[in-house]
């Protein structure tokens, strides 16, 4: 993959008819605050028609001169976020997080199956070691594009990439079937109210 | 222990639909327009009288943060900015709300920028929370249909609005002014201050910062009353915080509590006690990454609150506990953290961009012992260049993991030391 040759990039029509409601999100005369959502737009373009997620150089032209900003603006943000691949990535771009609360919880072995998948298969899996990805509670995480899938030990880290390689995208979240960031086996709070109003004031 | 009846997010867990009327059942819209009818100056002293300080780790009253907002701003908008670039290691707090609960946030918002002069609001979420986002944007969107926000919010004359504007994978970002450069479409590089964001913020504009959590608790603060919020927690610490329990627990969660719990009630009545009994405690770090690790001795008794952290030379931070057993190699895992702040630092100032990496490189030495005694002190000597001698606290948050350490737990890594020199001499003995 790294050997492709830069590709040419101009906004097709998907990507063309979100681009005023983005830019009209911020003040006027301000627009270079588009920067990034129009970055964002342009990587998820290359996803939907090569199925790898990265910006091109010309895609940070064509953002420039739809921002009337200089270019080297537009590769300096696009280089200083992480999130902006400025080289292909596979069809599931594996973001794995180490940082301490995840690795107390077992992230070594999250690693690992991840990059046994990632070796074996590069076109379909990529691999990146990531910071804190703020899901802690849940430990650990990995994040497949969009979504976070969370408690993962080896195990399960294998059942997922099995499914992601059958082309079976599980629903993100807890793998253990917990409620979002509630305790495993069920909440300790939040049993009185209901889905009703809390009425009242000091007591 | 707090009612379930004094929790603000009671859809904390995701359990009902976050949507408009859900969250309208659940409290949320109810009665806005009287809210501000009372008047700019009436919601900032009752948010004062509240008690309420800033959620995202500093804890500065919140109330007096919106009064330095100036009145007269010569022609320029003011803007509210809300930090949604929850990125600390430990805390996943404001991912409940923004995914959960997002009317409480967009409904604070408008209080909050009436309050402040504001007609128009960011919200900026951390790139990585793309479906936290979605549900957010949603809310937004569902707010201006039905009138709650836009021309005329809530009938109340007020024009509103609200964006939403999404990170892309920047710690520093967090720091406010580094935040605000963001959405400015550049790097996110923080300003020095002065001149302070209300003065000259987003766009050359008054700009206030608020923590989602901030801005989410508003509506019901001034709902229930400031009486009622001053009343939860300690003197100095009111009301309610949402704790991200994380690492060596039986059951990690978030929860929301009062102020002032102590520690060991906090693990052992939500998050099923520490693994392996309270006794296998080895230490906590209880406010996020940044803030010093405290060992079992102090984790018996303190609170968990703004001032009693303090007088543990630790912090609040933004209440994300991280827990450690005492099967953990507590070096690798504040050299772990070392990485991440080499990893997040933006290389702005030098002190941090050469010093994070350097404190890192020797951390790592630590964990394997490949050290001299006398590197202890210089690697503590090194944490005072770096803290305070940076424009922004991302500096002194690299720092202070490390000080903590050596603070607490200094005899460990002599030991280490110690036990790699014995293995060295054998090594060379057998040769």
């Amino acid at each position: 993959m790294n050997d492709m040759t830069e590709p040419a990039f101009s906004f097709d029509d998907t990507s063309e008819a979100l681009i005023p409601a983005i830019i009209a999100k911020y003040p006027e005369g301000k627009q270079a605050s588009a920067v990034m959502p129009l970055l964002d737009l342009a990587q998820r373009q290359m996803a939907r028609q090569t199925g790898h997620a990265w910006v091109p150089r010309a895609a940070m032209d064509a953002i420039a001169r739809r921002l009337s900003m200089p270019s080297m603006r537009v590769y300096e943000v696009a280089t200083f976020y992480t999130m902006y691949h400025t080289k292909p990535v596979g069809r599931y771009h594996l973001q794995v997080c180490t940082t301490t609360p995840c690795w107390l919880r077992g992230s070594d072995e999250v690693m690992e199956a991840c990059r046994k998948a990632a070796e074996a298969d590069g076109e379909t899996f990529s691999i990146e070691e990531v910071e804190c990805l703020g899901c802690c509670v849940n430990a650990p995480v990995v994040q497949v594009n969009d979504d976070v899938y969370e408690d993962l030990d080896g195990p399960r880290t294998e059942d997922l990439l099995d499914r992601l390689r059958a082309g079976d995208v599980p629903p993100p979240g807890s793998m253990i079937g917990r409620q979002n960031s509630a305790p495993e086996g069920g909440p300790t709070t939040l049993f009185n109210v209901g889905g009703g109003k809390q009425e009242g004031g000091a007591e | 222990m707090l009612s379930d009846r004094d929790r603000i997010y009671t859809n904390l867990y995701g359990v009902h639909d976050w949507r408009l009327a859900s969250a309208r059942a659940r409290g949320d819209w109810d009665g806005t327009k009287d809210i501000l009818a009372r008047g700019r100056d009436a919601i900032i002293e009752e948010i004062k009288s509240s008690g309420l300080r800033g959620r995202g780790g500093a804890g500065f009253p919140t109330g007096m943060k919106w009064s330095f907002m100036p009145k007269e701003t010569g022609g320029r908008p003011s803007y509210l900015v809300i930090n949604a670039d929850e990125s600390e290691p430990g805390t996943c707090k404001d991912r409940d709300i923004l995914r959960h609960e997002p009317h409480k946030l967009v409904e604070g918002a408008l209080i909050a920028g009436f309050a402040m002069g504001a007609h128009r609001a960011f919200i900026y979420v951390r790139g990585e929370y793309y479906n936290e986002y979605r549900n957010l944007q949603a809310a937004v969107d569902e707010a201006r249909d039905a009138g709650l926000i836009g021309e005329d919010a809530c009938g109340s004359g007020w024009a509103f609005d609200i964006t939403v504007h999404r990170g892309a994978g920047a710690y520093i970002c967090g720091e406010e002014s580094a935040l605000i450069e963001s959405i400015e479409g550049k790097k996110g590089m923080p300003r020095m201050k002065p001149p302070f964001p209300a003065a000259l913020g987003l766009y050359g504009c008054p700009t206030t910062v608020n923590n989602v959590e901030t801005i989410a608790g508003v509506a019901t603060i001034i709902r229930r009353g400031a009486a009622w919020f001053s009343a939860l927690g300690r003197p100095k610490n009111s009301g309610t915080k949402i704790f991200c329990i994380s690492g060596h627990v039986n059951r990690p969660c978030n929860v929301e509590e009062e102020l002032g719990i102590p520690l060991r009630e906090l693990i052992e009545k939500h998050a099923g006690g520490v693994r392996g009994g309270w006794d296998n405690l080895q230490a906590v770090i209880p406010g996020g990454s940044s803030v010093h690790m405290i060992p079992k001795s102090v984790c018996d008794t303190v609170l968990m609150d703004y001032d009693s952290l303090r007088e543990q030379r630790t912090g609040l931070g933004t209440a994300a506990v991280i827990v450690m057993d005492k099967s953990t190699d507590l070096i690798r895992a504040i050299a772990r953290l070392a990485a991440f702040y080499k990893h997040e630092s933006c290389g702005q100032c030098t002190p941090c961009r050469e010093g994070t990496g350097w404190m890192m490189r020797m951390m790592n030495r630590l964990v394997e012992g490949r050290a001299e005694i006398s590197d202890i002190d210089l690697l503590e000597q090194v944490t005072r260049q770096v803290e305070g001698h940076t424009i922004c606290p991302l500096g002194d948050a690299a720092a202070w993991p490390i000080q903590g350490l050596l603070r607490h737990f200094r005899p460990m890594v002599e030991q280490r030391i110690a036990d790699y020199k014995a293995r060295s001499a054998a090594r060379l003995a057998a040769e």
